[in-house]
């Protein structure tokens, strides 16, 4: 099977279930370059969802599984997250060798570790509570949060970085609560409080350094994905300065930005803002060279290759489902950007020849028409198949005819609705009169 | 019996102009408790009294004659009587006693229904409409009545012709219920679906206090005609539906809602197992010839989607496409529905291709210039009487004492002259 076809096989928009069928890839993901990209919790996060992902048995994938799960272990020790670890070495399940077992020696000095640091950070809290010194509360606080999630406990990190808002007192130590807080919430996928806390800390009164302000709209962006609202994610990531770099490693990396942005806005914009924003931006051209690929087919598209960019499109399909952010939304992307690469197919011609459109976009005639059957009936492309000769003709309705249709149809409902009023509001002035003379 | 014969000579004598006529009147209300004493002994009298020139007169004796209850063979002989006296009263005498009048006509619709031959009474009643009406918008309580005998036997077409007068003054709520109901399935009995959808969609939106069963049974059939003409149905009820109406309707009709949602799926096979599943519940609501019209008219409704999406299509794929059996049925549906009119398309036998056209109306011809003419005339109409109506609703005592009684008062110097009680 083509990897084209996979594109229009699965149901719009749901998860394909867990690797029933194996994933073709056109270009391998390498793990090492990819978690080179990341760093901290969101690093392991990713790692462990590519893990999720391969997990069929099929043998490349078991390799790709399996270097994930290297790469996680390490990454694992080197912080203070005894929970994940001892699900990764689960996962792992002795598979590696000796040098990734359990090492129950290391989980337990951790803990301890973390026992006692717990109880030092409540005795210093308690103290500087006592002393009511905000500052010292704020980064007695501060420093809870920082502890709670290192040790994997988010909810309970989230909560202390929101207990520093009352101690705040200057612009900047709500910006980096704002911050702290967005990190943890984009990490327990609460994307309300992601947008809330962002556009708390746009409101600040001091004009923010550009990194803080890339970085809040990458936050932005992420949140706008997650809740389906691919234009204004689009919007968002477009807008992210190149000043970005590699400073939000901790939750997204700069290629990230470069795909996410490029599939929403071609999935939701029209030809102009896909001209104006996308393909002008200057800044986001910077991100666009890091994944060539997306930009290869944003310009494909926009000049009518629709088959190199449907190919393109295939190609970065199985790493795309890969990504912790993107995947569930990849079919609907997908749908979405076929779907107009249809309509903008048919936009300009009075008369298609359905032959050429299905080389065109390499798929059958029979397939074709199935789809174009659905743009139509959903009169996103005004036209009718001529099933016979296989042609689509152009439709532009009759406005004159259609007017004079809506006259008298308005005409006539008005009629009966007046009608009908008239007679109820007779009814209702009968059983007035009926009550009204009943209590005389 | 002597009272009875001074009555004859008063009648004969006090016919002549309206002051006699209601002299007349009251006299016949006086004696009228001493007719009804003795019904057998006025069958000689009503010989000689003229049932056209006398008409009140006959018609005190009439109504006393006929009460009481009536075998078959009596019933044939009085039915004669009755529907002679309807034909040739005259329409302003009998306005002066209607209650009269109209349990005269209802046990003649009685008679008639007791011999079994409705065919019978369905002209006479239709006079008597005619002459009890004060005005042709005035809906009176012979009405259903005379709706009724028209489905018993089957004469669609008079029905017909009295419903296409519009209805705004009502005796009876009651009457406008049972008037709408018959009417609809009238209509229905007609293929006039969209008529028969109004005067359904007024007796479930009519205002009620308490959910009746002629509104039950009348939304059951509104949903399957919905389904029938739109190819839709939408549960919710407009906004000015009576609140109990909103509540309550939907418990009654749980079948048939459920068959508007498979309907909307879309899918022949499995509607057609629901209906089979349900049958016994439509043919106790006597509705299964209905639903058998909604299940035809699924196939309709998909056909008409094909004429917007494709310019020529195979009856092959019209048969795939609509799951009907053979090419050779989807040509027989094709061919059915551009006989009636429904879609315009060309079939091309050869070939095996269906070709579609465009509506050929151009909206160019003095028909329709007539007929848009004649539409914003009755528009016009419309409005003015809707105008009229508000005029007179805001010099109403009642409604001005409500709404002055409700008014807000923004300080004490506010005043207008509309009272807050106003004395009746």
């Amino acid at each position: 099977m083509e990897p084209e076809d996979e594109i229009y096989e699965n149901g719009g928009g749901e998860q394909p279930p867990p690797r029933s069928k194996p994933i073709i890839s056109g270009e391998q993901l390498d793990v090492e370059t990819y978690a080179s990209l990341y760093r901290d919790r969101t690093k392991v996060a990713r790692l462990l969802f590519i893990a999720d992902r391969c997990d069929n048995g099929a043998m490349p994938l078991e390799a790709l599984r399996m270097e994930a799960l290297r790469m996680a272990y390490d990454e694992i020790k080197k912080g203070e997250n005894t929970q994940l670890f001892r699900e990764v070495v689960n996962k792992i399940g002795g598979m590696l060798g000796d040098k990734y077992e359990m090492d129950a020696a290391w989980c337990e000095t951790v803990d301890r570790r973390a026992e006692q640091k717990k109880e030092k950070l409540e005795n210093e809290l308690n103290s500087y509570r006592t002393n009511l010194i905000k500052e010292s509360i704020r980064m007695g606080y501060n420093d809870f949060g920082d502890f709670h999630y290192a040790h994997g406990a988010l909810g309970d990190a989230f909560k202390s970085y929101v207990r520093t808002r009352d101690y705040c007192t200057t612009s900047k130590h709500i910006i980096s609560m704002c911050m702290n807080a967005i990190l943890v919430s984009i990490e327990m996928g609460q994307f309300t409080h992601v947008t809330s806390y962002v556009s708390k800390a746009e409101q600040s009164p001091d004009a923010l350094d550009p990194i803080t302000v890339a970085k809040l709209r990458c936050a932005a962006g992420l949140a706008h994905l997650e809740t389906k609202k691919y234009k204004l994610a689009a919007r968002k990531f477009l807008e992210t300065g190149p000043e970005l770099g590699s400073h939000y490693n901790e939750v997204i990396a700069a290629q990230d930005v470069a795909t996410y942005g490029g599939l929403c806005a071609l999935a939701s914009f029209d030809r102009t803002e896909l001209k104006n924003k996308v393909i002008d931006n200057l800044n986001f051209r910077n991100f666009l060279e890091l994944v060539p690929e997306v930009r290869e087919l944003i310009n494909d598209f926009y000049s009518s290759h629709y088959a190199s960019c449907l190919e393109y499109l295939g190609n970065l399909k199985p790493n795309l489902l890969l990504d912790i952010h993107l995947h569930d939304h990849v079919e609907t992307l997908y749908d979405q950007i076929r779907h107009k690469a249809l309509i903008q197919y048919t936009h300009p011609f009075v008369s298609v020849d359905l032959r050429m459109m299905a080389n065109a976009f390499k798929t059958s005639v029979a397939g074709l028409e199935k789809e174009l059957e659905a743009l139509i009936t959903d009169n996103q492309i005004q036209a009718r198949i001529d099933s016979h000769n296989k042609i689509l003709y152009a439709r532009h309705a009759d406005q004159r005819n259609a007017t004079f249709q809506r006259v008298l149809q308005t005409g006539s409902e008005f009629d009966r609705d007046v009608r009908s009023m008239l007679l109820r509001a007779n009814l209702i002035k009968y059983d007035h009169n009926l009550r009204a003379s009943r209590k005389l | 019996m002597g009272s009875i014969e001074n009555l004859v000579t008063q009648i004969q004598g006090l016919s002549g102009s309206i002051d006699d006529i209601a002299h007349l009147h009251n006299i016949l209300k006086v004696a009228d408790e001493s007719l009804h004493a003795e019904p057998s002994a006025l069958s000689s009298v009503l010989d000689q009294v003229d049932p056209a020139k006398h008409s009140l007169g006959y018609l005190y004796f009439l109504e006393a004659f006929t009460s009481g209850p009536v075998s078959k063979e009596q019933a044939l002989t009085l039915i004669p009587i009755l529907a002679r006296f309807i034909n040739c009263c005259d329409a302003q005498q009998i306005r002066f006693a209607p209650d009269k009048f109209v349990s005269v006509c209802k046990r003649f619709k009685d008679h008639v229904l007791l011999i079994e031959s409705p065919l019978r009474g369905v002209s006479p009643m239709r006079a008597a409409v005619r002459k009890l009406q004060t005005t042709s918008e005035h809906l009176t309580t012979l009405h259903p009545d005379f709706l009724l005998l028209c489905l018993l036997s089957k004469s669609y077409n008079i029905g017909l012709s009295v419903l296409e007068d519009d209805i705004f003054d009502v005796d009876q709520p009651r009457d406008l219920f049972l008037y709408c109901y018959y009417g609809g399935m009238i209509c229905i009995g007609q293929k006039r679906f969209r008529k028969a959808l109004e005067l359904l969609h007024n007796v479930v939106t009519a205002p009620m206090n308490a959910i009746n069963a002629i509104a039950v049974e009348a939304y059951k059939k509104y949903i399957l005609v919905s389904l029938i003409h739109y190819g839709q149905f939408s549960t919710s009820l407009p906004k000015y539906a009576s609140s109990a109406a909103q509540r309550n309707l939907k418990n009654f009709c749980q079948p048939y809602i459920e068959l508007a949602t498979t309907y909307s799926s879309g899918k022949i096979a499995e509607f057609k197992i629901y209906v089979d599943t349900n049958r016994e519940k439509y043919d106790n609501d006597k509705n299964l010839g209905l639903v058998k019209q909604v299940v035809s008219s699924m196939y309709k409704h998909n056909i008409q989607r094909l004429t917007q999406t494709y310019l020529t299509l195979s009856l092959q794929d019209i048969a795939n496409t609509v799951q009907l059996g053979s090419p050779k049925e989807a040509e027989m549906h094709v061919l059915q529905m551009i006989q009636d009119g429904e879609i315009f398309a060309t079939i091309n036998q050869k070939d095996g291709m269906v070709r579609f056209l465009e509506d050929p109306e151009q909206y160019k011809t003095c028909q329709m210039i007539e007929h848009i003419d004649s539409s914003i005339q009755r528009i016009m109409t419309l409005s003015r009487k809707l105008n009229a109506m508000d005029e007179l609703m805001s010099y109403d005592p009642l409604y001005l004492s409500k709404v002055g009684r409700e008014r807000q008062r923004f300080d004490f110097d506010d005043f207008d002259t509309v009272p807050q009680k106003f004395p009746i």
